[in-house]
């Protein structure tokens, strides 16, 4: 990127920042799934579960490095949907790249790389916390990388991309990630959740479900508070701060330069803070009314409210973006409660539900809402529809969420390596160190009494 | 045809004003806005009215109420 006037300058050094800013307001949104998954588990799995999403970090970090960002420049066109493997794209950012370092020549390539492995990050954390508790946490790392290094920025290729084939050809449009993030991620729990079975005590024998309470409600509260202030790192991210036209290099005329979702069609930070905020409290009003009250629900309401509204904040009115958000707190409690019901399937945090289901919503309701705007600023992209945005959703939550998820924990499991063993879950994942705390509080203990 | 008055983007964006679909329903969508809104105040006056009717009529005798004390 060359910056040979001040103009190039600034904005180049803007744009870097921007991106830079994003990153650790987008590190929160671990920090709160991490607190929220240590509350919502009994007190004998807390390290266990604490370390199993904690290794999330280094584990999908190198592998995005060593070919996560690869697949995002090379698979667009499929490959062999509308066109081949992008090998030139592909090998500027592929881990052996001269871009992939200190480079004076490139100063928004790290910056971008890291905003997409937060988003990685996200979708592999989403996972972690509908399977606390019983998972070996070997085999769920397997899965973190396959759904943060592999699934998800296939996704991304496909249907986030300026020049995706999904975007070309279903006129697909998902710009703060209701799909590509939240539908996959929730497919992926489902398919692992599916093969994994529930926590030991769940259900009885008759087919009655157990609420497994969690150990600390302030903290799952605090959670999920955390994991709001960083949607707005993710959101943010979803944009390109400022382009001009001709850096756009599609159909826009003049000179106006302006901010573009992630497919270089125009929208604004204006816009998107007033949807973020209208979609939440949407979500929440209307969680808190079918929950009558219950706290846990209440915020992920608010998060299936934003999710559900995500594939379209860039352009909804914000009193639409309202609505939405009820609608998608609304399908996620109803849908989390039947789908327990009816097939047994323990999510312990309703990951599944506020991701999953309201993701699938958000993208099918914005076909209909966005019906015919442009889905591309470049010629010969079918425009918003709700079949695209159906097929879309399909093959965001089955296709690279649900049957990768299933496929990968079957095989682990036929190796018997997907879930601890019974014993281990009775006594907790935690019961060595527990045990070995109480001795050294007991010696500690017992020496101070001999002091006195 | 498009919900949001954009067909193509082979437009000067000087010349773009709001991009939101159905436009012109602004003041319909207010009133279903604030509808919702007064609506969700209602339900939760009656809600909470009927949650501490329960919650007296399950654990409201002399008994139970001396006992919370020592509970809580």
């Amino acid at each position: 990127m060359r910056v040979d006037t001040q103009l190039d300058a600034i904005t180049t050094i803007f744009t870097e920042f921007y991106y830079w800013v994003t990153i650790p307001l987008m590190f929160l949104i671990h920090v709160g799934f991490c607190m929220y998954e240590v509350g919502a588990s009994r007190r004998r799995n807390h390290m266990h579960t604490l370390m199993k999403n904690s290794m999330i970090i280094p584990l999908v970090t190198v592998t995005f490095f060593f070919f996560g960002w690869w697949i995002y420049w090379a698979l667009p066109n499929g490959p062999f949907i509308t066109g081949g493997i992008e090998w030139e794209a592909a090998a500027a950012n592929a881990a052996n790249s001269v871009n992939m370092g200190t480079n004076l020549d490139d100063r928004i390539t790290g910056v971008f790389w890291a905003a997409f492995l937060l988003f990685s990050w996200t979708a592999a954390s989403i996972v972690s916390g509908a399977v606390i508790e019983r998972i070996n946490s070997g085999a769920f790392w397997v899965l973190a990388v396959v759904i943060g290094s592999g699934a998800w920025i296939i996704d991304a290729a496909w249907g986030w991309h300026p020049q995706g084939w999904m975007v070309r050809i279903l006129g697909y449009h998902d710009a703060y990630a209701s799909g590509v993030i939240h539908a996959i991620a929730g497919g992926f729990a489902l398919g692992v959740l599916l093969v994994l079975g529930p926590r030991l005590g769940k259900f009885g024998a008759d087919g009655s479900i157990r609420n497994i309470l969690p150990h600390n409600p302030w903290m799952v509260a605090v959670g999920l508070f955390i994991i709001y202030t960083g949607f707005w790192g993710f959101y943010v991210a979803c944009n390109i701060p400022l382009i001009s036209p001709e850096g756009i290099g599609g159909q826009i005329t003049g000179t106006t330069w302006t901010a573009t979702t992630i497919y270089l069609t125009p929208t604004s930070l204006s816009a998107i803070t007033f949807n973020f905020l209208m979609s939440l409290s949407g979500g929440m009003m209307v969680a808190f009314m079918v929950s009558k009250g219950d706290a846990f629900w209440t915020y992920s309401g608010g998060l299936a409210g934003i999710i559900c509204a995500s594939a379209g904040n860039d352009l909804y009115h914000p009193i639409q973006a309202m609505l939405v958000g009820c609608c998608g707190a609304f399908i996620a409690y109803k849908m989390h409660f039947w789908v327990e019901r009816t097939f047994k399937i323990d999510d312990a945090v309703g990951a599944v539900a506020v991701h999953g289901y309201a993701g699938f919503a958000g993208l099918i309701i914005a076909g209909f809402l966005l019906w015919g705007h442009p889905s591309s600023p470049y010629e010969g992209f079918a425009t918003i529809n709700p079949v695209g945005q159906l097929l879309g959703a399909i093959i965001m939550f089955g296709v690279l969420g649900f049957l990768p998820g299933y496929l990968v924990a079957k095989a682990l499991h036929a190796f018997g390596l997907l879930r601890i063993p019974r014993e281990i879950e009775i006594m907790g994942l935690d019961f060595q160190d527990m045990t070995l705390q109480r001795e050294a509080e007991e010696e500690v203990r017992h020496a101070k009494h001999q002091l006195v | 045809m498009s919900t949001t008055g954009i067909t193509t983007w082979a437009v000067d964006l000087a010349e773009v004003g709001p991009i939101y679909p159905f436009q012109g329903t602004e003041g319909l969508l207010w009133i279903v806005g604030l509808l919702v809104w007064f609506g969700w105040h209602v339900w939760s006056i009656r809600w909470e009215k009927e949650y501490q009717r329960d919650k007296i009529a399950r654990y409201g005798d002399h008994e139970t109420l001396r006992r919370s004390l020592d509970i809580h």
